[in-house]
């Protein structure tokens, strides 16, 4: 792996005793895209928020290309881009006033200001609207304005946090083609989400986070591995009353959890081993006198692995 | 400050400009409503004194039961001032017109009082007549004006028709035959001297209506009057120059508009927060003191123009003129205008959510500006509040853009003010750097 352009080591943050990230590190290669994913209140947006210099870390460390962010005005913040989770704008100015603001932060001016402002709303597709007030936009354009805010000073990270939230497919599916592209350019992004559809696109590694730690992390493929059922197979048959079901647990290929079960006529059944397990099951079907009819099979997914690893909990924090 | 800092302030003051020029609701309360309001408050107060204007009378109604030569001239006396405008009445709508709000006062003469009235003027034992006044509880300071004047022109009456008219001949005659024989609670000595006074008296009544030396008929009636006339003279700037009561209205609106411009500016700073684009200014290699200066000067700026909008208004329309010191001015101004900053700042750090905030510091701006003289001039105040409202800033604000401008005050009246005011500047700055919530 090259050297990281983003790296946090061992972060942890409590508010008034009560932990909120214990111990979380990562690290961001360049051109890679590395989802952050966690129910609400795993503590996602204040690992950001460490990240991005906006909340100093009880412990740990952040570097930025190597480097230790120190205090407010380090020039090495000039490295990180950062998309709010809130459409962070101001609705009385354009889109132009906008950036104009968010660029001179960075010490942009003149026409390096002028080419940042042009080549972010390029990317975003909002060069046409340019003029028109924030407040006048839909949703969708917002959030564009929102990421082209982060892209003027041209970082080499950018955090998203949750930059998704509220639009329609439409403009979720240009927000994801801009980050492929930054992607593309060399860009180091983090994105953090609770839409694992989202997740499975566009991270190239994802890490689940949960009540403050990570605890899984991976490629999409190293992270299904983690589930103790690959596919799951469902089969309508006839005659299926009572069925020894416990039986099929011992078949070669059939994993042991989640339990099989009988609904509707439907068997459902989670393989470890999918032409092995397939074989064996509609063999012990016939045997016991049921006929299978339709038959299907659906791989593990990230949702699958999430909750695995999450539990299905309701997390209202 | 390092010099690549500087176009982060600048695009950070420029910024709110720009939303305070996109915003016509800031706009307007920012400048036509303090306008508007000074200019009223102005006319109430006092008005440009160059200028002709008319006064409201005090509306009072005279009820005669009496209806006797003299109480008709008491009334006719009454009348005659160009501060009251006294219409007749019967008892009933005498109580209800004041009872409505219609009339502030009104006199009931009672029957008898021509007859006990002049034999009260020379004669301490005898049973003075009772005038009953019936007035509106909450114009206190007109019944103390009516008050004065029903005594002055009861005298000129009253002494006038002693001096002049039959029935104080009448009267006269009476009190001498009565001390004829000797009178309870009076010495000899203190007889024969009354007896003495009545006589004179009665000497003047009876010439006052004889002939003139051609033989025309004397009209002149001889009473008590006036011992002395009064000139009153305005204490201003300077000779000739009048007091122009918009002067303070003026002073008194930009403060507290300038004020509810920092509430502005605090809850600005919570919404920034609530929006999330706090978070992005703060992911800026921007440290914490400047966009806080930023902020406040950005705040401070549009305070300093209100106060240039509207002096300018009240210069062209109202004939405001700054007879003082203009350095003075815009001394007082400056510093009004950045301790306005930092307690906007202050209400930033210390507000939980923009509504709280809001209605908060609304409240605390209210009272500021109402004890700090903004709303009616201090000099007004008991005196126990005078002294106390020395705490707040907006009063030595008032009194500062007073001194520089009707009072004709020179640099060295500004220099207090403006002490204050940078020293509450300070502490509200202080409070906003210590309390502000930095941690997202």
């Amino acid at each position: 792996m090259t050297a990281p352009l983003l790296e946090a080591r061992d972060l942890t943050k409590s508010y008034s005793g009560r932990p909120a990230v214990s111990g979380v590190s990562l690290a961001l290669a360049p051109g890679e895209i590395f989802g952050l994913l966690g129910p609400n209140g795993a503590g996602k947006t204040t690992t950001v928020s460490m990240l991005c210099g906006l909340l100093p870390p009880d412990s740990g460390t952040v570097l930025v290309a190597g480097r230790a962010i120190s205090g407010d005005a380090d020039p090495a913040k000039r490295q990180i881009g950062l998309v709010p989770q809130e459409i962070a704008l101001y609705d009385e100015l354009s889109a132009l006033a906008n950036l104009r603001f968010f660029g001179a932060l960075y010490g942009l001016g003149g026409a390096a200001l002028k080419s940042a402002i042009g080549a972010a709303l390029d990317l975003v597709g909002l060069a046409d609207r340019a003029r028109d007030l924030v407040k006048t936009m839909s949703g969708g354009m917002k959030r564009r304005l929102n990421l082209a805010g982060a892209l003027l000073h041209d970082p080499a990270v950018l955090l998203l946090d949750e930059p998704t939230v509220g639009v329609d497919p439409q403009s979720r599916n240009a927000i994801f083609d801009n980050l492929e592209e930054l992607r593309r350019r060399g860009k180091a992004l983090l994105y953090t989400t609770h839409y694992m559809e989202e997740a499975e696109r566009l991270c190239d590694r994802i890490a689940i986070v949960d009540s403050g730690q990570v605890i899984a992390e991976g490629t999409l493929r190293e992270l299904l591995k983690k589930l103790p059922a690959s596919n799951r197979l469902r089969i309508e048959i006839e005659g299926a009353a009572d069925l020894p079901l416990a039986e099929l647990k011992a078949l070669p290929g059939v994993a042991e959890e989640p339990e099989p079960l009988v609904e509707n006529g439907r068997l459902t059944v989670s393989l470890s081993d999918l032409s092995l397990g397939t074989a064996a099951v509609l063999g012990w079907l016939t045997a016991r006198g049921a006929t299978p009819g339709h038959l299907a099979s659906e791989r593990g997914n990230l949702e699958a692995v999430f909750l695995h690893m999450t539990g299905r909990r309701l997390r209202d924090a | 400050m390092k010099n690549g800092n500087l176009p982060a302030l600048l695009a950070l003051i420029r910024k709110d400009l720009q939303i305070f020029v996109h915003d016509r609701r800031a706009m307007v309360l920012t400048f036509i409503v303090p306008i508007a309001i000074a200019s009223f408050f102005g006319y109430l107060f006092g008005g440009n004194a160059d200028k002709e204007r008319e006064t409201a009378k005090i509306e009072i109604r005279a009820i005669d039961q009496d209806g006797t030569a003299l109480s008709r001239a008491v009334i006719a006396g009454l009348g005659s001032d160009p501060l009251l405008a006294v219409r007749p009445a019967t008892l009933e709508e005498g109580r209800e017109t004041v009872r409505k709000g219609k009339a502030a006062v009104a006199i009931v003469l009672p029957k008898g009082f021509g007859d006990a009235a002049a034999r009260s003027l020379f004669d301490p034992t005898a049973k003075k007549p009772v005038v009953g006044l019936l007035h509106d509880p909450s114009h206190v300071g007109e019944l103390a004006m009516v008050r004065g004047m029903l005594t002055q022109h009861a005298m000129e009456a009253v002494s006038a028709e002693a001096f002049n008219g039959s029935t104080g001949e009448k009267m006269l005659g009476e009190q001498l035959r009565d001390l004829e024989t000797p009178t309870p609670g009076m010495s000899t000595d203190e007889q024969e001297s009354l007896r003495q006074l009545l006589t004179g008296a009665l000497d003047m009544n009876r010439r006052s209506r004889e002939p003139a030396a051609d033989g025309s008929p004397n009209t002149a009636r001889r009473g008590l009057g006036m011992p002395f006339e009064i000139s009153a003279e305005e204490v201003t700037s300077g000779e000739g120059v009048r007091y122009n009561g918009y002067a303070h209205s003026f002073a008194g609106m930009g403060v507290q508009f300038v004020l509810f411009a920092a509430i502005d500016l605090g809850v600005a700073i919570l919404l920034e927060r609530q929006k999330g684009i706090w978070k992005r200014l703060r992911g800026a290699p921007v440290s914490r003191g400047m966009l806080l200066l930023g902020k406040a000067l950005a705040a401070a700026f549009l305070g300093l123009l209100t106060f240039t909008v509207m002096f300018t208004f009240a210069f062209l329309v109202f004939g405001v003129r700054i007879s003082g010191s203009f350095l003075g001015f815009v001394a007082v101004a400056i510093s009004f205008a950045l301790m306005a900053a930092a307690f906007g700042l202050m209400i930033a750090s210390l507000g939980k959510t923009p509504q709280a905030a809001r209605g908060i510091s609304m409240l605390a701006v209210l009272l500021l500006v109402m004890l700090g003289g903004a709303w009616v001039p201090s000099f007004i105040f008991p005196k126990w509040l005078q002294t106390a409202t020395l705490v707040t800033p907006t009063r030595w604000a008032v009194d500062g853009f007073d001194a520089m401008t009707w009072r004709g005050v020179g640099f060295s009246g500004a220099l207090a003010p403006m002490g204050v005011l940078l020293l509450s500047a300070a502490v509200f700055g202080a409070i906003a750097w210590n309390r502000f919530r930095w941690e997202e």
